[in-house]
C-alpha cells in the first residue's frame, strides 16, 4: 500500500491543467479527480503515474443543470450528489444507481467523470451513460469535442479520452414524456461491482407500446454495450412481464461474457437476461408513471432491489 | 472512588470501558508508533508457489539512497536460527522453516529477502529493484493430490509430504457392521483467511543502557512470544519486554511468532536501531495463517431408531507449506469433539496431516471445534435425511441428556456438565420451529424456496494443560494481580491480553463485584510483559473463564486482607464486618465504619500497626489452572431463502440460543455472539482462499476475497440459558467461538432443505450464487 513516488499539481483552471497534462512525458500525468480508482490503483503500484493532475477544486466542473434540451452533469459530481439531487427527481435512475456504487465514503468523493474515464470494466456509470444516450465533453489542447456514449469506451480501462483532454461534462437528452429509465444489477461478493449491470430507458407511445427502448450494459463483456438487437425487437411491444421475459432470454447476441472464478460466461449470461428483465420492468413502470413534474424515487438496497421477491 | 456503584457489577450490561477511546480515534496501534532513527523492513515475496532459488541480485536495491541493508534467506542462516515453528509432536515430520527461503520457496508469499530502509516508501522502492532468478518446480495445492506417490515433494528431506498420521477414538469397525444403516457422506471445511481489521506488525527497540529489548507486536499472546522470541534470538527472557498495545482482532493468526516479526527484533539487535514492520493487507492475505482447510470422508452408523451407533471419519488436513504454532493441533480438535453433543458409542478419526504448496494454516476463530461441529451437524442432517426423519427429532435421540454428564466420548473428550436440551427447547420456542415449517410449506407451495436449518452444537472452551507437547506449548493456567494503591485506587494485572473481546469490561466487573465499588474505578493492565510478568494470553474463549477466574480469586483474596485489615481498624472480629460500595462497617454497628481507601493507606503506612502475621500493602495474586475444558453447547436455528433464478441466499431469519454458564455482563456475550455469526455466516456464504493447481492464489485481496458486510447479515435473535460450568469458580462457559462454530452448519443445513425439492442433495461451502445456480441447473437436468 505504498506508492511509487510522484509528482503533485493542483492548477487554478481547465486551461492550466490541460498545459500541465502536455508539458509532462505523454502517458506520465494523469488526472486527479475523487482518486477513489486510482489512488487504490497507485497505492498497489498497479497505476503509477509520475505526475498527479488535481482537478478536483476546478470549479465549474461539479454541478446538475437542467435546460429544455439537456441534462448537464459535470464531471466532477460526485456519487452521492448525483443520488441526493433535487434536479434529478425527474431521473430516478441516477439516484437507484449512485445507490449502489460502492460505500457512503466513496460516494462522497468518487465521481461521475472520474468513473467513465476509467472505464472499469465492472462500473456502475458506463450503464446509464448507454441508456441514457449521453454524451461525453472533452476539452483539450484542440478545444472541446464531444463524444457519444457508444464511441466512448474503447477497451478495458480504455476510453477516447485523447493526449492532454480532460472530461468536463456528461450531457444527456431531457426527459421526455411517457418515459422511464432504471438500473438492475447482481454485485460481485467481493468487490461489490457489477457482475451484471443493465441500465433501460423506455419511451412509450400514446397506446403504451414501446416506442423506443435503449439498453446499457456493464459487467458483462471488456466493453460496456448497447444491446441494439434487443432495443430493436422491444419496439412496438406492449411491456408485459411475460412477453419482457422472453425477449430478454434470447435476445442479447452482443453479450462476449467475460469468464472468471466468481462467475462463469453462462452465469454471467443469464445474470443478464434476468437483470435486463428486471431493469426494463422498472423502466416500464416508472414510464408508465411518468406524469411530468412528479418526481419518483423507490428507495433501493445495495443491490437496487431486495434480491428475494416473492 | 466515585461514590454509587451499581448493586451488582456481576451480570450487569455495562457499556464497555474500553470503547470511548477506541472509538473516538484514540487508540494506539503498532503503527501508530514511532521511534527517532527508526529503520523499515520491507519483504520481497515469492510469487511463485514452488521453485528453486538460483540468484538474488540486490545490487541495485543496496545502491539506493535511504536502503541500510538487504538480506536474503542464506545471509540471514549465518546469524540467525530456524524458526521456532511448531515440531508439533514425537514422532511428526517437522519441516525447518527459515525466516527467509534458503534455495527454495514452498508457497506464494514465502518471504525471498528482507530491505531495512530509513523510511517505508525507499524500503518499498529498493524491494522492487531485488532481481530474483527462479526454477519454476511443479507445485501442488490440492492435500488430497500432495498425497498421490508421484506428487511433488515440498520438503526432500522429509521424504513425504505427510505432516503426520494419527488416529484418535475406538474401535468403529465392529459397530458400524452391526448398524442397520451406514450412511456415507464427504464434507469440506474450506480454507479462509482470518482478515483481522488491523494486520500485523511490529517495532522493536533495544536500548542498551538497559541492555533491554522491546517488541511492539499486533499479537494475542505477549508472553508467549517473549518466550519464543527469547529463544528464536537467544536473548535472555528477563530483558525481553514484548508489549500488545491496541490490536485489532487477531481471532487466532496472532499467536504465532512469524518470520517477519522474528526478523524485526534481530534486525533491531543486529542494527541497533528500531525496526517497524507493517503488514500489507495483500501479505496478510498471502502470509498471515489461512485456517480450516479439512475434510472428512465420513461413515456414520445408525441403528433403526435413528439413534447412532458409530462415526468414522477419515480427515485429511491441509497444514499448508509449514507449521505454524499449532497447525497440527487443529485436525486433533475436530477429532476429540467429532461426536458433537451426541451419545456415539464407538467413534474414530484417521487423521492424515499433509503438507502443500500454500499458506501455513494455523487457529481461527473456533479452531477444530468449528469444524467439528460443521462436520457433526452436516451429518445429522445427512442422516435425518436418509432416513427420512425431522432434523430435530433425530437430534432429540441423540443428545446427550442433562444426567449424564460429566460424560465421556469415545475420543477422549470430557463434556464436564451441561443441558443440551434446554437450548435446543428454548430456540425451538423462540424459532416456533412447528410454525416455521407450516410456514416454510405454504410458501414453497407459492414457489418460493425456503429452508430451515439448525444446530445443537457442542463445542469445548478455556484449555487445560497439555503434558507433552513439543516446541510451542501454550499452558492451561492464567495470572491475576489485584491490587489497592495506598491512595486507594484499583488495578488489575491480567495475563491474558484482550484485543476487542471486553475483557477490560468484565475483568473490571469481576473485581468490582468483589470489593463492592464501580467497575470504571478499576484499572486493568494487560499486555506488556514488564507490567505482567506472566501469562499465556487470549485465545481459544479461556479469557473470561480461565483470566476470569484467576481474577476472581486474586479479587477475594485481596478482599479477604482488607477485611482483616478493616476488622482491626474497627476493633471487631472480621466476621463483624460489611463490605458495601467502597465502605467496611461494623454489622453490628453500622455507624463504625472505615473506607476501602483508608483501610489501604494504613495497608502502606507501616508495619507499626497491622493485625498479627500480616504484611504490608494489599495486592494478591491469583494463578487458576483449568482442570477441564468448559463445554460449550447451544441451538442455531435459521431461516433462508434462495433465488433459484440467480442463486442467491438470503438470511431470514436466524436464532441463536447458547448456555454462557455465567453472564458477567450479557451484553458483551451478544457482542461475542454477533461478531462470531457474522465471521461464520461469511465462511458459509462467501469466503473461500482458494488456489488454482499451480498454487497462485486466486482470492489474495479484497477484489476477490469477499467478507461479509452489515448488509449482507440478518437481525440476529440472541438468548442466553446459564447453566453453571463445574470446572471454574466463576461457573462461566466460554462464548468467544460460539458464532464462528454454529452459524456454518445451521446455514448450510437450511440452504440445502430450501434446495431438497429441486433435486440438490449437497453443496461445499461457501454457497455462493454462482455455485448454488449452477447445483440446481445441474439437479435440473
Ligand atoms: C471499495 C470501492 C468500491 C467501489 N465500488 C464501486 C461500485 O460498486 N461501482 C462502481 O461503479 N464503482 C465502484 N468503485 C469505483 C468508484 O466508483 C470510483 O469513484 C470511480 O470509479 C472513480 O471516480 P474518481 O472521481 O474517484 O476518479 P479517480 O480515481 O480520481 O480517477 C479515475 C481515473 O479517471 C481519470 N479521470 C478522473 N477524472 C477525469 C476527468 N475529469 N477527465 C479525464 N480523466 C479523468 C483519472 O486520471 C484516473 O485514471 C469503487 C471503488 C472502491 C475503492
Amino acid at each position: 500500500m505504498i506508492p511509487a513516488a510522484f509528482e503533485y499539481l493542483r492548477p487554478r483552471s481547465l486551461e492550466e491543467a490541460v498545459a500541465c497534462l502536455l508539458q509532462r512525458e505523454p502517458g506520465t500525468a494523469a488526472i486527479l479527480a475523487g482518486g477513489m480508482s486510482l489512488i487504490p490503483a497507485m497505492k498497489l503500484r498497479l497505476a503509477r503515474p509520475a505526475t498527479l493532475v488535481d482537478i478536483v477544486r476546478l470549479r465549474g466542473l461539479a454541478g446538475i443543470v437542467r435546460s429544455a434540451e439537456h441534462l448537464r452533469i459535470g464531471a466532477l459530481t460526485t456519487h452521492a450528489a448525483l443520488g441526493g439531487a433535487p434536479e434529478l427527481a425527474r431521473y430516478p435512475v441516477f439516484a437507484e444507481t449512485a445507490g449502489v456504487v460502492a460505500d457512503p465514503q466513496i460516494r462522497h468523493r468518487g465521481t461521475l467523470g472520474g468513473s467513465l474515464a476509467y472505464a472499469h470494466p465492472a462500473a456502475d456509470w458506463p450503464a446509464v451513460f448507454l441508456a441514457l444516450q449521453g454524451e461525453a465533453q472533452l476539452f483539450g489542447p484542440q478545444g472541446r469535442r464531444s463524444v457519444p456514449a457508444e464511441d466512448f469506451f474503447t477497451g478495458i480501462f480504455e476510453t477516447t479520452i485523447g493526449a492532454g483532454e480532460i472530461l468536463t461534462e456528461i450531457r444527456f437528452p431531457s426527459v421526455r414524456e411517457r418515459s422511464g429509465a432504471a438500473y438492475s444489477r447482481m454485485c460481485l461478493q467481493a468487490s461489490g461491482m457489477a457482475l451484471v449491470g443493465v441500465a433501460a430507458q423506455i419511451m412509450l407511445d400514446a397506446e403504451g407500446r414501446i416506442d423506443h427502448a435503449s439498453i446499457g450494459v456493464t459487467g458483462v463483456n471488456a466493453v460496456p454495450f448497447r444491446a441494439r438487437s434487443l432495443e430493436m425487437r422491444l419496439r412496438g411491444v406492449l411491456p408485459a412481464a411475460a412477453a419482457l421475459r422472453d425477449l430478454c432470454a434470447t435476445g442479447i447476441p452482443e453479450a462476449e461474457p467475460l469468464s472468471d472464478p466468481h462467475a462463469a460466461a453462462d452465469y454471467r449470461l443469464q445474470m443478464l437476461r434476468i437483470h435486463a428483465e428486471r431493469a426494463l420492468g422498472r423502466a416500464f413502470e416508472r414510464a408508465r408513471a411518468a406524469v411530468p413534474g412528479l418526481g419518483y424515487s423507490a428507495p433501493v438496497t445495495r443491490d437496487g432491489e431486495p434480491v428475494v421477491r416473492p | 472512588m466515585s461514590a454509587g456503584p451499581p448493586a451488582a457489577p456481576v451480570g450487569a450490561r455495562l457499556p464497555r470501558l474500553e470503547d470511548p477511546r477506541l472509538v473516538s480515534g484514540r487508540g494506539c496501534f503498532v503503527d501508530d508508533l514511532q521511534l527517532p532513527g527508526m529503520l523499515h523492513l520491507d519483504i520481497l515475496r515469492s510469487p511463485h508457489a514452488h521453485a528453486r532459488i538460483h540468484a538474488i541480485d540486490a545490487a541495485a536495491a543496496r545502491a539506493l539512497p535511504g536502503v541500510a541493508a538487504v538480506y536474503t534467506g542464506t545471509g540471514l542462516a549465518q546469524f540467525l536460527r530456524v524458526l521456532p515453528s511448531a515440531g508439533g509432536m514425537e514422532g511428526f515430520n517437522a519441516p525447518e522453516h527459515h525466516a527467509l527461503a534458503i534455495e527454495r520457496v514452498r508457497f506464494v508469499g514465502e518471504g525471498v529477502a528482507a530491505v531495512l530502509a530509513t523510511d517505508r516508501y525507499v524500503a518499498r522502492d529498493a524491494r522492487e529493484l531485488i532481481r530474483v532468478s527462479y526454477e519454476v518446480l511443479p507445485a501442488v495445492a490440492d492435500p488430497e493430490a500432495a498425497l498421490a506417490p508421484d506428487a511433488p515433494l515440498l520438503h526432500e528431506a522429509l521424504g513425504t509430504n505427510r505432516a503426520f498420521e494419527m488416529r484418535i477414538g475406538s474401535d468403529v469397525r465392529e459397530a458400524l457392521e452391526r448398524a442397520a444403516h451406514v450412511v456415507r457422506g464427504r464434507f469440506v471445511n474450506q480454507r479462509i483467511v482470518p482478515n483481522t481489521m488491523e494486520t500485523r506488525g511490529a517495532v522493536a527497540h533495544f536500548e542498551p543502557w538497559d541492555e533491554r529489548l522491546t517488541v511492539w507486536l499486533s499479537t494475542q499472546a505477549p508472553h508467549l512470544m517473549r518466550r519464543e522470541f527469547a529463544r528464536f534470538l537467544a536473548f535472555p527472557e528477563h530483558r525481553l519486554r514484548v508489549i500488545a498495545p491496541d490490536v485489532g482482532g487477531a481471532f487466532g493468526a496472532k499467536n504465532n511468532p512469524y518470520a517477519e516479526e522474528l526478523l524485526a527484533a534481530a534486525l533491531a539487535l543486529k542494527h541497533r536501531a528500531p525496526v517497524k514492520w507493517i503488514e500489507e493487507r495483500q501479505e496478510h492475505m498471502l502470509v498471515t495463517s489461512h485456517a480450516r482447510a479439512q475434510t472428512v470422508e465420513l461413515h456414520a452408523g445408525v441403528r433403526e431408531d435413528g439413534t447412532l451407533l458409530a462415526l468414522h471419519y477419515r480427515l485429511v488436513a491441509d497444514m499448508g507449506a509449514y507449521y505454524h504454532a499449532i497447525t497440527h493441533i487443529g485436525p486433533m480438535m475436530t477429532a476429540a469433539l467429532m461426536t458433537g453433543a451426541y451419545r456415539i458409542p464407538y467413534a474414530a478419526t484417521d487423521i492424515v496431516s499433509v503438507f502443500t504448496n500454500t499458506t501455513p494454516t494455523d487457529p481461527y476463530r473456533g479452531f477444530g471445534r468449528a469444524e467439528a461441529a460443521y462436520f457433526i451437524e452436516r451429518t445429522m442432517d445427512l442422516i435425518a435425511r436418509e432416513l427420512g426423519l425431522d432434523a430435530v427429532e433425530l437430534r432429540r435421540r441423540n443428545l446427550i441428556r442433562r444426567d449424564e454428564f460429566p460424560f465421556a466420548t469415545p475420543t477422549g473428550h470430557v463434556h464436564e456438565s451441561g443441558d443440551f436440551q434446554l437450548c435446543l427447547e428454548r430456540a425451538l420456542e423462540r424459532f416456533d420451529y412447528e410454525g416455521a415449517r407450516r410456514e416454510q410449506a405454504r410458501l414453497r407451495a407459492t414457489g418460493r424456496c425456503i429452508g430451515i436449518g439448525l444446530t445443537t452444537h457442542a463445542w469445548r472452551a478455556g484449555f487445560p494443560s497439555v503434558p507433552g507437547g513439543k516446541g510451542y506449548v501454550i499452558s492451561g493456567w492464567e495470572k491475576t494481580s489485584v491490587s489497592i494503591d495506598p491512595g486507594g485506587t484499583v488495578r488489575a494485572v491480567i495475563g491474558t491480553s484482550p484485543h476487542g473481546q471486553g475483557i477490560v469490561t468484565t475483568t473490571a466487573q469481576i473485581v468490582a463485584g468483589e470489593l463492592r465499588i464501580a467497575p470504571r474505578d478499576v484499572r486493568i493492565i494487560h499486555g506488556d510483559t514488564d507490567a505482567v510478568t506472566q501469562g499465556n494470553g487470549t485465545m481459544g474463549s479461556r479469557s473470561l473463564v480461565v483470566g476470569g477466574s484467576a481474577t476472581l480469586l486474586a479479587a477475594r483474596q485481596l478482599r479477604d486482607k482488607a477485611v482483616r485489615l478493616a476488622a482491626h481498624l474497627l476493633r471487631v472480629p472480621a466476621e463483624r464486618v460489611t463490605l458495601e460500595a467502597g465502605v467496611f462497617s461494623d454489622c453490628g454497628d453500622p455507624a463504625r465504619r472505615v473506607t476501602l481507601a483508608a483501610v489501604a493507606a494504613h495497608a502502606f503506612a507501616g508495619p507499626q500497626d497491622l493485625p498479627e502475621g500480616l504484611e504490608p500493602g494489599l495486592e494478591a495474586t491469583a494463578f487458576f489452572e483449568a482442570p477441564n475444558f468448559t463445554s460449550c453447547f447451544g441451538t442455531h436455528a435459521c431461516v433462508v431463502e434462495v433465488e433459484p433464478q440467480t442463486g442467491e441466499v438470503r438470511i431470514l431469519r436466524y436464532v441463536a440460543v447458547d448456555d454462557i454458564g455465567r453472564a458477567i455482563n450479557p451484553m458483551i456475550v451478544e457482542g461475542q455472539l454477533h461478531g462470531g455469526l457474522a465471521q461464520g455466516i461469511g465462511q458459509a456464504l462467501m469466503e473461500e482462499a482458494s488456489y488454482d493447481a499451480a498454487g497462485q492464489p486466486l482470492a489474495a485481496s479484497f477484489l476477490d476475497y469477499a467478507t461479509p458486510r452489515a448488509t449482507d447479515l440478518p437481525r440476529f435473535e440472541v438468548e442466553l440459558t446459564e447453566t453453571p460450568s463445574t470446572v471454574n469458580p466463576l461457573g462461566a462457559r466460554g462464548i468467544g467461538e460460539a458464532g464462528t462454530v454454529a452459524a456454518p452448519p445451521a446455514v448450510v443445513n437450511a440452504v440445502l432443505d430450501a434446495l431438497a425439492p429441486l433435486g440438490v442433495r449437497h453443496l461445499d461451502m461457501p454457497l455462493t450464487p454462482h455455485k448454488v445456480w449452477r447445483a440446481i441447473r445441474e439437479a435440473d437436468a
